[in-house]
């Protein structure tokens, strides 16, 4: 790998924006993720090459350090900002398809449920694995869902709920895809949830985490 | 702010089961006089809410009550609180709450009737707002709704009415997401604020009418969120203590506005209110495990006036219904409590002082509920010129405390954790005592998609 691009895959690990943002102190000054995804291109790194060895490595370290608690949230997001800072620069090539993304995972909270701190920080982590994440929000109902695998066919659907009397909205949510997908992939996850409900509900995968739910997702897209 | 001197000025006589100003509710239970009564929560197991599952529902309510009532019995117990939280559907529904709150009550009076056994319904509807996005704090026709099940349960029996507000809370998720303790504390100082002036004028003005008892909020949408958060370890301990503290300046105003307690037992914040305006308090501690993890298990029940089990669900355990099984626990956790204060002061700071010392220096969250540092920080917080500079005084406050504590090797927290204190420090200091100024700055950063300032009259 490029000095260059070793030092973008830092700055997005450790959350450096650009030159004049102030975090990491110890990287205060220096070229942050924006500054150096541009000089990338303007070198003639091809850019899908910048996001498969920089962006994404990126945010897979953060990542695993989340998972292993040794990092925190507010961690991740900074690199996430970083990292949307780089990707301002790669827009372009997503537009024309030079580059591509792993996949469309489509996200929400199930209808009855507004809790969504732990959604967002699943759509977060999967986002920085190198997928689209179109995010439905909370309180989200089954023909929300269905409408919008009808426009992202080929997406894997994500599914949260945090209480025991929203759990079952689940299930609903699952029938009424299934009926119209039956093959559609859909990762369930929240609080109360285990792997016996998301077998009984006929779900495709449950995860505790939301490491859980990337390494999923790498199988999926491998 | 109305509060400026300590209600209890010396950690001594910040102790369970005494509080200055005892609530007496209408079957006779004297609150924060001497007892330390349960307050059992519980919630349904995994099933739907609707006309076919009604009867199942109601039923399930009247066999809880019935259940734990006839556990009482058995133990020869002084009395009980039964907290009745409401699910979307039951407040979306008033007549559903409203009902449900009736047959408990029955259960309530036939054992006082038959065997002088004082039991109390708490009314807690679930605050609709939070469904819209953003939401409409005044004017939403959700309110509506909320005032007709305050009123309706009321009238059906619920004898102390509870909320757990959420004024500030759509600032506030991101805010903890992000450890941004400047949005934060303007969720939560002036959003939440404006939000409990409005919201508890209206509940202690229906209280009053009926002849029943404003009994208290809580920040738990905030300040348990956060601890939940840490205990996950997605945002720093440290972090969370102090989201802690700034969240009692929030509910504080439900006590400005006259509510009198027993305050609501998810609100860890209750020790200072209790403090700072005398009120009793409900707490939550080891045996609310069943509802969420915690790091203040002991601790929490050093200054409790009821002691809570935050909410259980109705499922079948080898002894009996979960409900029954926590109420037990519960029962056998306050009669410990109060033998104590039966042998007096010395037994009472005794088993106190166990309390507090088996928690204290695990975690800064612990730290920050002991009763001498409450007295500390409430003192700063009652300093306060307002409700923003009273949440930076306890903030600073509790960073001082807590950062003592790491220094003389007390608490031991990882590097990673410590390095929040400074910065956390650098932050607060930047905040604008001036509601206006802070207001501004926090638009111009934010923007208003996610609130909108006129629904907490900006």
């Amino acid at each position: 790998m490029s000095d260059l691009l070793e030092k973008l895959m830092n700055c997005v690990e450790l959350g450096k924006i650009n030159k004049v943002s102030s975090f990491p102190p110890s990287l205060k000054g220096q070229d942050g993720a924006d500054e150096l995804c541009k000089m990338a291109l303007e070198e003639g790194i091809k850019p899908q090459v910048i996001l498969n060895e920089a962006l994404i490595p990126g945010m897979s370290k953060i990542g695993e350090k989340f998972s292993q608690g040794r990092a925190f949230v507010p961690e991740m997001l900074i690199s996430a900002k970083a990292m949307t800072a780089a990707m301002k620069h790669l827009k372009p090539f997503f537009t024309s398809g030079e580059i591509k993304r792993k996949g469309t995972f489509v996200i929400g909270t199930v209808f009855g449920d507004l809790h969504d701190i732990g959604k967002n920080i699943v759509a977060m982590t999967i986002e920085g694995s190198g997928w689209e994440v179109i995010d439905l929000g909370v309180d989200v109902k089954p023909e929300k869902f269905v409408e919008t695998i009808e426009k992202y066919p080929d997406c894997v659907v994500g599914l949260s709920a945090l209480l025991t009397t929203t759990m079952a909205n689940m299930e609903v949510i699952v029938k009424e895809i299934k009926n119209k997908y039956p093959d559609k992939l859909i990762l369930v996850g929240g609080a109360p949830l285990s792997q016996e409900f998301c077998n009984k509900i006929g779900a495709s995968f449950y995860s505790p985490d939301p490491q859980g739910a990337v390494e999923f997702l790498k199988k999926v897209a491998a | 702010m109305r509060f400026n001197t300590l209600s209890i000025k010396k950690s001594n006589d910040l102790i369970f089961g005494y509080s200055p100003k005892p609530v007496t509710t209408r079957r006779g239970l004297i609150i924060g006089g001497g007892i330390v009564y349960p307050e059992l929560n519980f919630t349904l197991p995994t099933m739907s809410i609707n006309d076919s599952t009604l009867t199942n529902i109601t039923n399930q309510y009247k066999e809880i009550v019935n259940g734990a009532l006839e556990r009482a019995l058995q133990l020869e117990a002084p009395g009980l609180i039964f907290e009745f939280e409401t699910l979307l559907e039951m407040t979306q529904n008033p007549q559903i709450a409203i009902g449900l709150v009736k047959v408990m009550n029955d259960v309530c009076e036939e054992y006082y009737v038959k065997h002088g056994l004082k039991s109390e319904i708490r009314l807690t509807p679930n605050d609709l707002r939070e469904f819209e996005r953003p939401p409409k704090q005044r004017t939403s026709e959700l309110l509506d709704l909320m005032i007709e099940v305050f009123e309706g349960g009321l009238n059906a029996g619920g004898d102390l009415l509870s909320i757990e507000s959420t004024g500030g809370k759509e600032v506030s998720d991101d805010a903890l997401m992000n450890c941004n303790i400047k949005q934060l504390i303007f969720a939560l100082s002036v959003l939440g604020v404006r939000d409990m002036k409005m919201l508890w004028r209206k509940m202690v003005d229906i209280c009053l009418k009926k002849g029943k008892i404003p009994a208290g909020d809580t920040a738990c949408g905030f300040g348990n969120t956060a601890m939940v958060l840490a205990e996950k370890k997605y945002i720093p301990k440290v972090f969370a203590a102090v989201v802690r503290i700034v969240t009692v300046v929030r509910t504080l105003v439900c006590i400005e506005e006259g509510a009198v307690g027993p305050d609501k037992d998810c609100g860890y914040e209750g020790v200072y209110l209790k403090a700072i305006t005398g009120i009793p308090i409900s707490m939550e501690g080891k045996t609310s495990a069943c509802a969420h993890l915690s790091p203040v298990g002991n601790i929490a029940g050093a200054c409790a006036d009821l002691w809570s089990n935050e909410s259980v669900q109705n499922i079948k355990l080898l002894s009996g219904m979960a409900p029954t099984a926590y109420y037990e626990q519960l029962e056998y956790d306050t009669r410990l409590m109060n033998e104590a204060i039966k042998e007096g002061s010395a037994s009472i700071l005794n088993l106190q002082r166990l309390m507090v010392n088996s928690d204290i220096y695990h975690d800064p969250q612990a730290l920050v509920l002991a009763p001498d540092v409450v007295i500390q920080v409430a003192g700063e917080i009652v300093k306060g010129k307002n409700y923003i500079d009273a949440s930076i005084r306890g903030a600073l406050k509790g960073l001082d405390i807590i950062e003592e504590a790491v220094n003389s090797d007390k608490l031991k927290l990882e590097d990673r954790e410590v390095i929040w204190i400074d910065s956390l420090r650098s932050e607060i200091e930047t905040i604008p005592t001036d509601e206006s100024k802070f207001v501004e700055e926090t638009i111009a950063e934010i923007g208003t998609t996610k609130f909108i300032p006129a629904e907490y009259g900006l």
